[in-house]
């Protein structure tokens, strides 16, 4: 137990051993997305039109945003050229789907069902539609597993979006929410704030939502004030996710 | 042979239970399936399963599940010490006293992963962490008879 906290050399063989189990990983999500088929399957045809209706009004909207988006993303990155900054938005990604598996409730992780066979990699970060949702810490070549960003381990790199203020995000286990380590009493830091990654750790890419403000308390009696962030991502309920390559492991 | 191969595909289906999904609402109360299941055949077949078979599931459950590699083995292999020390006496105890041990047990094994999990600083975040160990009390005389009629039908001990 020692070795497998203490030695990072460890994860490979974690890695080897946990190999023959990923099948098994596959068996127990076999029900839920067998009933999920069967739930589609058996859809009316008044269903599956207004749902195609609304998915069409939703991608419209959509368009007319990412239209707008497209403009701004050239100019900041020909503005971002004219800095000299090395810095680009785009990278590669892929979709991925979480295997139904559950395990014991004080497990802050996630099984992905793409694996180093698609060119997953520890340490990559993970997205799902609306946040930051945490890292790859194991690959297998078919599995690979995902630290959330609640988990007491992670860490994250976050930014203020009103004022640039700089803080860590980590997991706090006890309530599901992360916290900001060392954060001045003096900080401008608000509730309903929101807070994005500011690309300082080397993990993360810049720019994606990690959480919002929930409370702010500053004790008189604490060194630091205690901000807590509620995750932006569904870190519990969200099914697909994005992987995303940082330019380096391209 | 025979017995053996009943003995892993109880496990197997045990492992499952142990990582099928359920409603959220649930999370806090599912019974320690392996455990039982574990502590059954100590009790009945201590000869084919004891503190080895535990820490060897131990160690695929830890596989499984993420946590530290061995925490669920140890938990396992003190929980089954005991049970194979006293499994003549166990056998004896009416279904209701088993229970009662088998609230023991577990909770022991539940305070085994409480320490481990403090140790590294990731303690489950409420108190109804415990209920576990009564959700596997009250599922107990269930399994026991239904494990009992396996274990005649295919002649395991």
């Amino acid at each position: 137990m020692v070795m497998d906290k203490r030695i990072e050399t460890f994860v490979t063989i974690r890695a080897a051993m946990s190999l023959p189990l990923a099948p098994l990983q596959y068996l127990v999500s076999w029900p839920t997305s067998f009933f999920d088929n069967v739930k589609s399957a058996i859809s009316t045809h008044d269903d599956l039109v207004n749902e195609n209706l609304s998915l069409k009004a939703e991608q419209l909207l959509l368009r007319s945003q990412l239209q707008r988006l497209i403009a701004i993303e050239s100019e900041n990155n020909y503005l971002k050229a004219l800095l000299q900054s090395s810095r680009q938005v785009k990278g590669k990604t892929l979709i991925a789907e979480l295997l139904a598996v559950d395990f014991e409730p004080f497990v802050n992780q996630v099984i992905l069902n793409k694996g180093s066979r698609d060119g997953v990699y520890v340490g990559q970060p993970v997205l799902d539609a609306t946040g930051v949702m945490g890292q790859v810490i194991q690959t297998g070549p078919i599995t690979s597993r995902v630290l959330l960003i609640n988990d007491p381990h992670s860490g994250v790199a976050v930014q203020d979006v009103r004022n640039g203020v700089r803080a860590m995000a980590v997991g706090d286990s006890y309530s599901g929410k992360l916290r900001l380590m060392y954060v001045p009493k003096t900080a401008d830091i608000k509730v309903n704030d929101i807070f994005l990654t500011s690309g300082l750790g080397d993990h993360y890419p810049e720019g994606y939502p990690v959480g919002k403000v929930i409370s702010v308390k500053k004790e008189p009696t604490q060194q630091f004030a205690e901000v807590y962030l509620q995750p932006s991502a569904h870190l519990d309920s969200s099914r697909q996710v994005l992987l995303i390559w940082s330019p380096r492991n391209a | 042979m025979h017995s053996l191969m009943t003995i892993l595909i109880t496990l197997i289906i045990a492992i499952f239970l142990a990582l099928l999904p359920m409603p959220d609402w649930t999370i806090w109360l599912r019974p320690a399936w392996v455990l039982m299941i574990l502590i059954y055949w100590a009790m009945m077949a201590p000869s084919q399963v004891s503190v080895g078979v535990a820490w060897l599931i131990g160690l695929v459950i830890d596989l499984l599940n993420g946590t530290l590699l061995g925490e669920h083995a140890l938990a396992f292999t003190i929980v089954v010490y005991f049970v194979t020390k006293m499994h003549i006496r166990l056998r004896m105890y009416p279904l209701l006293q088993q229970g009662i041990s088998i609230l023991i047990f577990v909770l022991l094994y539940q305070f085994i992963l409480y320490c481990i999990q403090g140790f590294i600083g990731e303690l489950p975040g409420s108190h109804l962490y415990w209920l576990s160990s009564v959700t596997s009390m009250l599922l107990w005389p269930w399994l026991f008879v239904l494990m009992r009629d396996l274990r005649r039908r295919f002649k395991v001990a």
